[in-house]
């Protein structure tokens, strides 16, 4: 059903946009159904039994449960359809895709868009992108709640300082796209916008290509690791008893008071900023927090770093 | 003031004395959810960061909340044993009663502030006069804001209490109350009972942390 | 007027209204129906200025390059705009006023179970409208009326705690009211008012009075720790001093959302009286509306999620929040079908209460269909923050709520004034609000589908035709509320003399004069049948207390 043209309709670019319409699309046809019937309903009656009608009346019923019953039933039934489907799609849309081909860094800021390409290039504002292919964003950011909002893809995410959020998409049409932040963060929201430019494969090579030569994100992340003395505990040579990042990164991680967790981003976030909250076991509560001395961006460099050092997905 | 007048809109003294009750009650609903608002972010924060809000409770003075605590069941006590005293006609003892609620009610408030001034020599206060200890990160100041919002909430809500009882105390020395006549106390006690409850679950929150198990 | 209103209207001694004409006997008033006006007089109001706050809204969108408002004042506005109208409008319109006035003597009682704490409540309305509005005159806040975490305590610009306590303090005169309602709903009934024999209106006042209990301490709980936070720069919800933004949203939410239900169930109470009365039949399924009522109440705490599906919670409780939020709709679908069925075999007259009701079923029955498409998850992702959710609680709130008052006020206005309002206005004026309402409103759906966000002081430039439609709808339904306010305000002066019941209703408050004396009745009622006891076959009817009457000579 995509890429049908419907009057009044926003732009379609992704698989995602063609499912969430097609059950707005039903969810509106039954919606107009209910309507009519309602108000088909009240306009009879209204007119039906209208003061002046000779329309004979008989004594009001006061026995209505069948009908309730009747017509509840039925609701809740209408309903918890709508929902499974819904669901069902809301799981798919959210629920971290098991393969990516891409991953992009959005950093979301008052009032600008941030994102950061895995070689490392950047954009302001705008994000290009290749066409057919799973795209996954990690969103950080640097001050108040953002939201990356695409209305082509008909998605959105939370941007939430403090944590990382993780999403993904997959468009399948090329062209220009709006992008908008759809949380309230202060002055200048609504200038808070850009453009997503879906390219084929060969132009976003060369659109990757045209941006110069630059270190790659891991790379500028290494950088920062040995800046700000990661390495001085982290290295493998260091004296100091500090845990390897070689493989940790979506590895098990046993944490000193009896829990597991995996290694994901939230993990890597909260060992820089907040560590004594993620004490590894065996390992003595030693390490500094970087609360305050790093942006979001700088983040985000060293978590694409730590991720270089594991046998991460195909980049 | 607690003249036993009958108001207008009742049809006796019963019922009048009924409704202020459960419009005692139905306060103390909305108590619940204000305190229990509270209550749930501070447990979410401590499941957030266990181990910091363990280091920071251990810092409380568990001696001076465990006083409190006593002064304050005590307290309940005395105001129920008032209201039976009402009830009994027993004047003097009524009189006696209510001014030992008081009086445990002013001293739990005294001991509050000594604990305070503790907490102040002991650097933490949270923003005004907080320093970190061995150990500890932000999340202990988080502890802390939740240990002065609540237990400085609580002291408001008991000193009106103090403030209903002495109210109380001045008609019952008036000779105001008796078998026929006890709504003020019933529907007072009941208030006073409450925030006797409320510091059952701060004291739970607050002062076992960082001495029990994990 | 039968015989027997014209001898209970010769018996009667002097109006709440005439017994006392002093400034000191309004302000110290004990009297529930006297305490009813200084709301409605308060309301109204705050009405305005909130009103007046969202013409400037559409007249800065009535152009992408709108220059009519600075940025930072666009934001400043929208945020009163909210505020006015959620806290110092919708939530204490109905109870407040109509509640107020009228639950006593729905109930056959002569006044609340606290009269003075009523008056108290008062106090605290005006107080803390007046010092919200102050602030807001003096630089204003700019969080939106959601106060959302970061954003209001450590970077908005503007009078955050001022706004914060003005909240905190109308939360107070909320809680005292809705604990005055619900000890009068137990305590004072007259003998006979068993509670399936009460209206539907005090059904719908105490359920939403039970919500406004356990609801609002919540809010006055996270209001109060986000002043804190932005006070002392502690870290409650300030992630960057180790706090949990979506902490606040879920304590914030926890209360908003019941808060909707606030605002809606007087209003489906209303409706309930005024299209049982003008179809001259018993509302179908008294009983299941009364349950309907309770479960919108209850179920309607356990939908707060829905707000933050897009926020990152877990997918697991996103679903259950979804699924939550299609059952609460369940009820609310119960009481259209049932009003509709009310219509059915009835005897039907198209006076402006009625016009104002059948617009409320209308616009709530759009607004509730559009609000199970923002709680189906997946479109919610794409519609959450745009102008979809934007229309959507307007139809239920304006659409719905501001019909159901109006309604309420055109039918009880007879007996609120003792005076009639001219009829043909008021039916113009119902019209020009539903006309005016939907095309201000329905353009706004297509605005969120195309992806225009909330809280834009401009948008792109091919949006332009649905935002200009938008408001040139605002503007019809300007006039549509400023009618009234004109003609009722006549009718005070030169409105003709209303009898005891003018509409020949079933109620007890239409069982004394209008308006009626200070303790309401001269004798208490008994009462001895069900509400609505109305014929459709002849339009006669029998009142609560028993008193048989041909049809109403309106």
């Amino acid at each position: 059903m995509s890429h049908v043209w419907l009057p009044f309709w926003p732009k379609n670019a992704a698989y995602s946009a063609s499912l969430v319409d097609a059950i707005d699309i039903a969810e509106f046809c039954l919606i107009l159904l209910i309507l009519c019937f309602v108000f088909g309903m009240m306009l009879l009656f209204c007119l039906r039994y209208r003061r002046g009608s000779g329309i004979p009346r008989h004594e009001p019923n006061v026995k209505s449960w069948h009908w309730e019953i009747g017509w509840t039933s039925a609701t809740l039934v209408a309903f918890l359809v709508l929902f499974v489907f819904g669901a069902k799609a809301y799981l798919f849309l959210y629920k971290p895709p098991a393969h990516h081909q891409l991953e992009l860094y959005v950093v979301g800021k008052q009032w600008m868009w941030k994102v950061q390409h895995p070689g490392g290039q950047r954009e302001i504002d705008a994000v290009h992108l290749p066409v057919n292919r799973v795209v996954k964003v990690i969103l950080a950011s640097q001050d108040v709640i953002h939201s990356f909002y695409v209305p082509a893809f008909r998605l959105k995410h939370d941007v939430v300082p403090g944590q990382f959020e993780t999403f993904w998409f997959e468009p399948d049409r090329t062209g220009s796209y709006p992008l908008e932040c759809s949380e309230f963060c202060g002055v200048e929201h609504a200038h808070m916008i850009g453009t997503v430019t879906v390219m084929s494969d060969a132009g976003y090579a060369q659109w990757l290509a045209d941006q110069g030569a630059t270190r790659s994100l891991a790379q500028q992340g290494f950088a920062l690791f040995r800046r700000y003395g990661c390495s001085g505990c982290h290295d493998p040579a260091s004296t100091v008893h500090a845990p390897s990042l070689d493989g940790l990164f979506g590895s098990v991680v046993h944490l000193a008071d009896g829990r597991t967790t995996v290694a994901d981003e939230r993990y890597v976030r909260d060992c820089i900023l907040i560590p004594a909250t993620q004490r590894v076991a065996g390992y003595p509560p030693v390490m500094p927090s970087f609360q305050g001395q790093l942006s979001e961006e700088d983040l985000v460099r060293i978590l694409a770093y730590v991720k270089s050092l594991s046998a991460g997905p195909p980049q | 003031m607690f003249s036993g007048r009958l108001q207008e809109q009742y049809t006796d003294v019963t019922q009048q004395a009924e409704t202020a009750q459960l419009g005692m009650w139905v306060f103390i609903a909305t108590e619940v959810m204000f305190f229990g608002a509270l209550i749930f972010s501070y447990v979410i924060s401590r499941a957030a960061y266990p181990e910091q809000f363990r280091l920071a409770g251990h810092d409380t003075f568990i001696l001076l909340g465990s006083i409190n605590q006593a002064l304050l069941i005590t307290s309940s006590l005395t105001m129920v044993l008032a209201v039976r005293a009402a009830k009994a006609d027993q004047q003097r003892a009524l009189v006696l009663l209510l001014a030992a609620t008081a009086a445990l009610g002013l001293t739990f408030l005294g001991v509050k502030g000594y604990e305070y001034a503790q907490d102040a020599a002991a650097h933490s206060v949270p923003v005004i006069d907080y320093i970190f200890k061995p150990g500890e990160q932000r999340p202990t100041e988080i502890f802390w804001c939740f240990y002065f919002i609540a237990t400085g909430l609580h002291a408001i809500h008991l000193s009106v209490g103090i403030v209903l009882v002495l109210m109380l105390l001045v008609r019952a020395a008036q000779g105001a109350f008796s078998p026929e006549y006890d709504a003020p106390l019933e529907v007072i006690g009941l208030y006073w009972s409450f925030v006797d409850t409320v510091w059952f679950f701060l004291f739970a929150c607050i002062y076992p942390l960082g001495r029990a198990g994990p | 007027m039968s015989a027997a209103d014209i001898s209970m209207a010769a018996a009667v001694p002097p109006s709440y209204l005439g017994e006392a004409h002093t400034l000191s006997s309004w302000l110290f008033t004990r009297d529930h129906k006297r305490i009813a006006i200084l709301f409605f007089i308060s309301i109204t109001f705050f009405f305005f200025i909130g009103g007046f706050a969202a013409a400037l809204i559409r007249l800065q969108l009535l152009n992408p390059a709108g220059t009519l408002l600075q940025p930072e004042v666009y934001n400043r506005i929208f945020t009163m705009h909210g505020i006015v109208m959620v806290w110092f409008f919708l939530i204490p319109s109905i109870p407040a006023t109509l509640g107020n006035f009228l639950l006593p003597l729905q109930i056959g009682a002569r006044d609340l179970a606290f009269p003075r704490l009523n008056l108290f409540s008062w106090y605290l309305f005006t107080f803390s409208g007046l010092w919200a509005i102050y602030f807001i005159f003096i630089g204003g806040v700019d969080t939106g009326w959601t106060f959302y975490e970061p954003y209001s305590s450590n970077f908005a610009h503007g009078h955050v705690i001022a706004a914060a306590v003005a909240v905190f303090i109308n939360g107070f005169s909320t809680i005292a009211t809705a604990l005055n309602f619900v000890v009068s709903t137990h305590r004072l009934r007259a003998p006979g008012m068993t509670w399936f024999r009460l209206p539907l209106f005090v059904w719908a006042i105490y359920a939403t009075s039970i919500v406004m209990l356990l609801a609002t301490p919540v809010l006055a709980m996270t209001l109060a720790l986000v002043a804190i936070e932005r006070f002392w720069g502690v870290g409650i919800f300030n992630p960057a001093l180790g706090g949990d933004p979506i902490l606040f949203q879920h304590m914030f939410w926890f209360y908003s959302h019941p808060a909707v239900y606030i605002m809606v169930l007087p209003a489906m109470g209303v409706v309930s009286e005024l299209v049982a009365c003008f179809s001259r039949r018993p509302i179908f399924g008294y009983t299941g509306m009364c349950y309907a009522l309770i479960s919108i109440a209850i179920i309607g705490f356990f939908v707060w999620g829905h707000h933050m599906f897009t926020a990152g919670i877990s997918l697991t409780s996103a679903v259950f929040f979804s699924l939550m939020s299609f059952i609460v709709a369940v009820p609310s679908a119960i009481k259209v079908f049932n009003w509709t069925a009310t219509l059915h075999n009835a005897r039907i007259s198209f006076d402006a209460p009625m016009l104002y009701a059948l617009g409320f079923v209308g616009l709530f029955t759009i607004g509730g269909l559009t609000g199970l498409v923002l709680a189906t998850l997946s479109a919610d992702i794409h519609l959450q923050d745009t102008y979809f959710v934007i229309a959507h609680f307007h139809f239920i709130m304006v659409g719905g709520t501001v019909s159901a008052y109006f309604g309420g006020l055109h039918y009880w206005w007879p007996k609120i004034t003792g005076k009639r309002y001219p009829e043909m206005w008021a039916r113009y004026a119902a019209i020009l609000t539903f006309v005016g309402f939907n095309f201000t409103f329905l353009p706004q759906f297509i605005l969120g589908y195309l992806g225009m966000p909330r809280r834009y002081y401009t948008y792109a430039p091919d949006l332009q035709t649905w935002n200009v439609l938008s408001s040139a709808g605002a503007s019809i339904l300007a006039v549509a509320y400023v009618l009234p306010l004109i003609y009722l305000t006549w009718s005070i002066f030169h409105g003709k003399r209303a009898g005891p019941n003018p509409w020949g209703a079933t109620g007890l408050e239409w069982r004394t004069s209008s308006p009626p004396p200070k303790h309401n009745f001269p004798r208490t009622p008994l009462v001895t049948e069900m509400p609505y006891r109305y014929d459709p076959r002849d339009g006669s009817y029998i009142t609560q207390d028993g008193l048989r009457c041909g049809e109403a000579d309106v």
